[in-house]
């Protein structure tokens, strides 16, 4: 069997509507960046607080922030997925049970799961990393605020937090580049995002090739594009006289 | 709603065929992930440009995609591939799809293992190996890479962790692995939600008392 070789493929009509192939992959883009800055809203605050949690001299408030840590670590983000979309809406209460999962477009379902998911299985990951930027500080810091009379309130929030995102703005970087990718996974509970937008070209043009690698771009200017910002961002907000910059 | 969780039991079977599945694209994907890994890694180090500018494109792709893409790509672009490459039609399976996507796709996260376990090695050694009269490819092979292997089990068994978990993806092509063998049972006798929880459970405790086990070598290692 032959392959037909056809770039023009994406300027074509879907046969739906007077979509073009294009307008698919642009609709699919929206979607996972949706999703992506939705999650990572959720998996920022979260897993700031569950971060301070962790650093906190309390042992019950930490246990709780590191069962949270190790409970959403080992298990499948997939399996993670399908909990919060089959099992959690079983587990409402009538009444907004049957909000859930009749009331709601089936669309508007799986992006409440899928945003959900990623948020809490990424706050997880999040935690990490800001507890990791708040120990990496000087102790000195921390002493030096309540020789000042800081309450611990007052040194997380005007000390030791604003130093140590500045720190973890790579790794978090990373993180934030992840939830684009993971987003992915939304294409298996029936949202129509990038990866689902491209099977769905691959099938209805059979030029498979054309639309992987359509995709592939586009996810690798993305994750590119953001790279390229949070760097520049890095450098702008750099604490002055750490090393984590390096040549300045 | 109510929770039964004795229809499991028969079931057990049928999960243990898909955890076999599970463990095989496992440990297929970490042997030809660290194979592929340490080829990409020793081309990166290489003084070669073209062959560093290469290796590190193929880190950079692999790295900028999902794994669901990967997985997906391959299932439906192995079997054309092999058609041009063989002539003649080769049925290829999920299976074999996915281990390859799962080796191409791990390779360039065990290769960045790698190349930080080879730099963390001391210069001396080489210096020591090349004035003993060693090549090479002697040298990386005797002197360099068994330490650096030494030094980065931790990080690469992290890796493996992660990929058990990852395995669960081939879902999107129907191959039967431990979470769709647990959807499915769950599907027949209409009881879903408890093998959901199960899997997840099974899962957790894996990678869980793996994870633990990790860390304990870490701390043995690193003294």
């Amino acid at each position: 069997m032959n392959y037909n070789w056809d770039w023009g493929v994406f300027f074509k009509s879907t046969g739906v509507g007077d979509e073009t192939y294009l307008d698919w992959y642009i609709t699919g883009l929206g979607w996972t960046i949706a999703i992506a800055i939705c999650a990572w809203i959720i998996a920022l605050l979260l897993g700031s607080v569950l971060g301070v949690m962790r650093t906190v001299p309390n042992r019950l408030v930490s246990g709780i922030a590191t069962a949270y840590v190790e409970l959403f670590r080992n298990v499948p983000l997939l399996v993670q997925l399908f909990i919060w979309y089959f099992l959690v809406p079983d587990l409402l209460p009538e009444g907004l049970q049957e909000w859930f999962k009749q009331d709601l477009n089936p669309t508007t379902s799986a992006l409440i799961s899928v945003v959900v998911c990623l948020g809490l299985f990424t706050a997880a990951r999040v935690c990490e990393q800001v507890r990791t930027g708040i120990q990496a500080l000087p102790r000195g810091q921390e002493s030096a605020a309540r020789a000042m009379g800081f309450s611990l309130p007052q040194i997380y929030t005007n000390v030791l937090l604003p130093q140590a995102y500045r720190i973890i703005i790579p790794p978090l970087t990373s993180e934030f580049l992840n939830v684009f990718k993971n987003s992915s996974v939304a294409s298996l509970i029936g949202l129509m995002e990038l990866l689902a937008q491209t099977k769905q070209t691959a099938e209805f043009s059979a030029n498979l090739f054309e639309a992987f690698t359509l995709a592939t771009l586009i996810y690798f200017t993305l994750n590119m594009s953001l790279m390229l910002l949070m760097r520049m961002v890095e450098k702008k907000v750099a604490v002055p006289g750490l090393i984590s910059v390096g040549g300045k | 709603m109510d929770m039964d969780f004795t229809g499991i039991i028969p079931a057990l079977p049928a999960l243990w065929n898909g955890m076999v599945m599970t463990l095989q694209l496992m440990v297929m994907g970490i042997v030809g992930g660290i194979v592929l890994g340490t080829i990409l890694a020793l081309m990166r180090l290489s003084s070669s440009k073209l062959m560093s500018r290469i290796a590190g494109a193929y880190v950079n792709y692999f790295r900028s995609i999902p794994l669901l893409l990967v997985i997906t790509w391959f299932y439906l672009a192995v079997p054309f591939v092999l058609r041009w490459i063989t002539g003649e039609d080769t049925p290829v399976g999920a299976f074999t799809s996915c281990v390859v996507a799962f080796m191409m796709f791990e390779a360039a996260y065990f290769c960045e293992i790698v190349r930080a376990g080879v730099q963390a090695i001391s210069k001396g050694q080489m210096g020591a190996a090349q004035a003993l009269g060693m090549t090479y490819g002697q040298t990386m092979r005797l002197i360099i890479l068994p330490q650096a292997f030494r030094k980065m089990t931790p990080l690469l068994l992290q890796q493996s962790i992660i990929l058990f978990q990852d395995t669960s993806l081939v879902y999107t092509v129907g191959l039967v692995d431990f979470l769709n063998s647990a959807r499915a049972s769950g599907d027949i006798i209409g009881r879903s939600n408890e093998f959901l929880v199960f899997a997840g459970v099974m899962y957790f405790l894996i990678s869980f008392s793996a994870s633990w086990l990790v860390k304990r070598l870490q701390k043995r290692i690193t003294v």
